[in-house]
């Protein structure tokens, strides 16, 4: 049997706590930098929050698009966003909403269309009215708000206050920079990139609460250590699962990133900067932060862990 | 300790067997299914979203208002007649907002102005105001069965529609309160059925207001009772505008068929009264000989023929400028009936098959590559137990895609994406465990209990991290649509099969080999 690889070998001491005032630095300045992008630059909202026309076409040969620009420029359509997309003969265009209702947007993609022709396929049509595009961003917004407020209530209910407001400032670090990320690097923000933001808040508070679980037994395990000693033997206990898990489930998403065709790309993109910056929060920002709000060390729960040692009963009640 | 019941054995092994069962039609090829009987099998695939298959979804809105503002209408016209009839002097009849007034001029008269509108309409509310005013609304209850009965109505005739276009299992489902979903697998040119379902289709035969002038209807002096109306066609020569009584002869509801035919070279619609129908038309033709009646549809003169003789077979023909595609389609049509309101299409997303394909083909692609990507660095980790973790991880992805093929989930492009971000995540409760399998033998603990004691200890933080992850799938869940819900549905199923599989799959095997095996030492 060959010796398994460890990516953390055992008996790692980094010492994190210490180091957490660079840490915190590089957050601010990540946070900062962040909200500057959303100021400066905003968030390219796509056409499920803005409404608008979304076509995605392919072409019989490599495409032209500066040819394509001059075409659809001529309708009369304002703004009109023609790329290249996955291939060279797939292209994408995107129009803004039409002024008025409903109807004037149904009449611009027949426009489109007869502008086009029958010379290209027509791989996608997307429009979103003015009505709907409200409702999603109505819709999104809920469903963060409530999704982060029930992790919240379920960490202040499994451990203390203390812990909820910790994973709550790790979060949102991670959700506020993943805006950032949108804002610098101009892509689309859509619907499946709000899932990906709270698949990430979700993961994000999965790393965290390893750590936390890590550090509320260590308080009943280590009476004596002091807080910062504590917390720096936590994050480097479970600092081989945080890594190993990470790793794997970066694996999955670079596999989606490059091989799941042009539409997956900026979901699984903005996933992958989501599971980087979550797995560097719970090990850099929320455990550390927990110095400076003293959560308290008593029993919060009788329940019987064992000392290491001792074997408890098994879940079966039986021993042999 | 390693005592694991039969029973939970057994238990075990019937869900993964049932997993790998139930996802089997999803992998074998049809052809070799058919041979099998069919009993044996489960025979349900995993439904695909339109943005794997190809075709339109579409939202439309109906428009409730409509109906709300035709019914109040009515009531208009009934009032004008029931205070003629008791010769009640009224001035500024009409709808305002949504209710409908009108001042009497002698108060000693309000009273029975109101008694002679009140029995127009059951469900109405009839209140006199200061200065003699009278106004009629709608009840609540009645603005609710307007509207959900526009809403079921419109439904159905969408669904006549889109019947009669030939398209193959549609999905007609109502949205909230005032809106209707289509999704059309395979249609990816909705532009034929966005056009009919644009037209409410209402065609009403009337007498042309002979008394009054086009003129002064242009002006605006247009006869009580009577409205002015655009001709649909532009023809030179024929008038541009009629002068068309509200009153209806007979209206589209009245047709059992019509179809398409020609009239000296002409395309033209021929269409069929019921009895009831022919019965009024013939009457009112037979009282208006020599006169011109109109046949309007959606607000517009179709044509104005005048009456030669008394119709009475309840069969006629309507002739326009027609090409032959509309003349096809106005027939679809009068048989399909007419809209109560008008649809409004909110949102469309159309997929061709091409993009299906290859979304289809890169998401398996992906799916395969990070399967193998996370297998090998499981093995290359943990050795001996990262291959029974990968075994845990096949009935993993064997559950998944069995419960979505029961449940007939819809797959969509983002929810392939949730099951390779499953696959990637789905081993980290075994690393949990393992990890603190590790811990425990260097605790110095024998084999058998530091396998017990890490299972123990790892359970409940899996729990706890596993449930946050839920508690944002749930979410996207409720409040996320078609696509995301999607991913929403595939993240859920995903997270728990995964903590199946890591507690119990590999717990069992872990436990039968070390039973086997009995070793001296974890190769962990």
């Amino acid at each position: 049997m060959f010796k398994p690889l460890r990516i953390v070998p055992h008996g790692t001491n980094f010492p994190f706590v210490a180091n957490r005032v660079k840490a915190f630095v590089f957050s601010a300045i990540l946070m900062l930098a962040s909200i500057g992008l959303l100021f400066v630059n905003g968030l390219n909202f796509g056409i499920d929050f803005r409404g608008g026309i979304l076509m995605e076409v392919q072409t019989e040969g490599p495409a032209d698009i500066p040819a394509l620009r001059s075409q659809l420029g001529g309708l009369d359509l304002g703004d009109v966003a023609i790329q290249e997309f996955g291939g060279e003969r797939e292209v994408l265009i995107r129009i803004q909403r039409q002024d008025g209702t409903e109807q004037e947007q149904l009449v611009a993609v027949e426009a489109v269309k007869a502008a086009l022709g029958d010379k290209v396929d027509y791989r996608r049509t997307e429009f979103v009215g003015p009505t709907v595009g409200a409702e999603l961003i109505e819709a999104g917004m809920l469903a963060m708000l409530g999704a982060l407020g029930a992790i919240l209530i379920y960490i202040w209910f499994r451990f203390e206050w203390q812990f909820g407001v910790c994973a709550l400032i790790a979060l949102s670090h991670d959700v506020l920079s993943t805006f950032g990320l949108f804002a610098l690097n101009g892509h689309e923000f859509n619907l499946p990139t709000v899932a990906a933001i709270l698949t990430i808040a979700g993961y994000s508070i999965n790393d965290t609460v390893v750590v936390f679980d890590r550090v509320r037994e260590n308080f009943r395990k280590y009476k004596k250590m002091s807080l910062a000693e504590l917390f720096n033997l936590s994050i480097n206990e479970t600092l081989s699962r945080t890594t190993m898990t990470s790793f794997t489930t970066l694996l999955a998403l670079l596999a989606i990133y490059f091989f799941g065709g042009a539409v997956l790309a900026d979901f699984a993109l903005a996933m992958i900067w989501g599971i980087v910056i979550g797995t560097y929060s719970s090990i850099f920002v929320a455990v550390p932060l927990l110095l400076y709000l003293q959560p308290r060390r008593g029993d919060e729960e009788d329940e019987d862990l064992g000392a290491p040692g001792t074997v408890s009963q098994g879940a079966d009640g039986q021993k042999d | 300790m390693l005592q694991f019941q039969p029973w939970k054995i057994t238990f075990v092994a019937l869900v993964c067997a049932l997993g790998v069962l139930y996802a089997a039609p999803n992998v074998v090829e049809r052809d070799l299914t058919q041979d099998l009987p069919s009993s044996w099998l489960p025979g349900k695939k995993i439904n695909l979203g339109l943005d794997l298959q190809g075709g339109s979804h579409l939202l439309l809105e109906v428009d409730v208002d409509v109906v709300i503002a035709e019914r109040l209408e009515s009531i208009v016209d009934q009032a004008r007649r029931n205070l003629r009839e008791e010769r009640i002097g009224y001035r500024g009849l009409g709808v305002s907002g949504d209710t409908v007034r009108f001042t009497v001029r002698e108060a000693e008269d309000l009273e029975k102005a109101r008694d002679a509108v009140r029995r127009i309409d059951p469900q109405t509310e009839t209140v006199t105001d200061v200065g003699n005013v009278v106004r009629i609304s709608l009840t609540e209850v009645a603005i609710r069965d307007l509207k959900s009965r526009a809403i079921s109505q419109s439904i159905e005739i969408v669904r006549r529609r889109i019947d009669e276009t030939g398209v193959r299992e549609p999905t007609i489902q109502r949205q909230g309160d005032d809106r209707i979903l289509l999704q059309l697998p395979g249609v990816d040119d909705p532009e034929r059925i966005k056009a009919l379902l644009g037209q409410t289709a209402k065609l009403t035969f009337r007498m042309v207001d002979s008394t009054a002038s086009v003129q002064d209807a242009l002006q605006g002096r247009v006869p009580p009772g009577s409205q002015l109306l655009e001709a649909a066609d532009e023809r030179s020569g024929a008038p541009r505008h009629y002068v068309v009584k509200r009153r209806v002869m007979v209206s589209g509801e009245n047709l059992v068929d019509a179809q398409p035919s020609f009239q000296d070279g002409q395309p033209v619609v021929s269409f069929r009264f019921d009895s009831v129908g022919g019965r009024r038309f013939g009457q009112a033709t037979s009282e208006n000989v020599g006169r011109p009646f109109a046949i309007v549809l959606d607000g517009k003169v179709i044509s104005a023929p005048v009456i030669q003789t008394a119709i009475l077979g309840g069969a006629g023909i309507i002739s326009g400028s027609f090409t032959v595609q509309e003349v096809q389609d106005l027939s679809l049509l009068l048989r399909a009936g007419a809209l109560p309101a008008p649809l409004q299409v909110l949102e469309e997303r159309t997929v061709g098959p091409g993009l299906g394909a290859d979304s289809i083909a890169a998401g398996k692609v992906a799916s395969v590559i990070g399967l193998l990507l996370v297998v090998g660095f499981m093995i290359v980790a943990y050795g001996f137990f990262g291959l029974l973790a990968n075994i845990a991880l096949f009935f993993n992805v064997a559950l998944i895609v069995a419960v979505l093929s029961s449940l007939q989930a819809t797959l969509t492009l983002p929810g392939i994406a949730g099951i390779v971000l499953t696959i990637g995540m789905a081993v980290d409760a075994n690393v949990l465990i393992f990890e603190r399998v590790r811990e425990e033998v260097r605790n110095g603990r024998t084999p058998m209990a530091a396998v017990e004691a890490g299972y123990q200890r790892a359970f409940r933080t899996i729990v706890d991290s596993n449930l946050t992850t839920l508690f944002a799938a749930a979410f996207l869940y409720f409040v996320g649509s078609g696509p995301v819900k999607g991913f929403a549905v595939t993240l859920g199923i995903g997270i728990m099969t995964s903590m199946f599989t890591a507690i119990m799959v590999t717990r069992l095997l872990v436990v039968l080999w070390l039973r086997r095996s009995r070793p001296s030492e974890l190769p962990i």
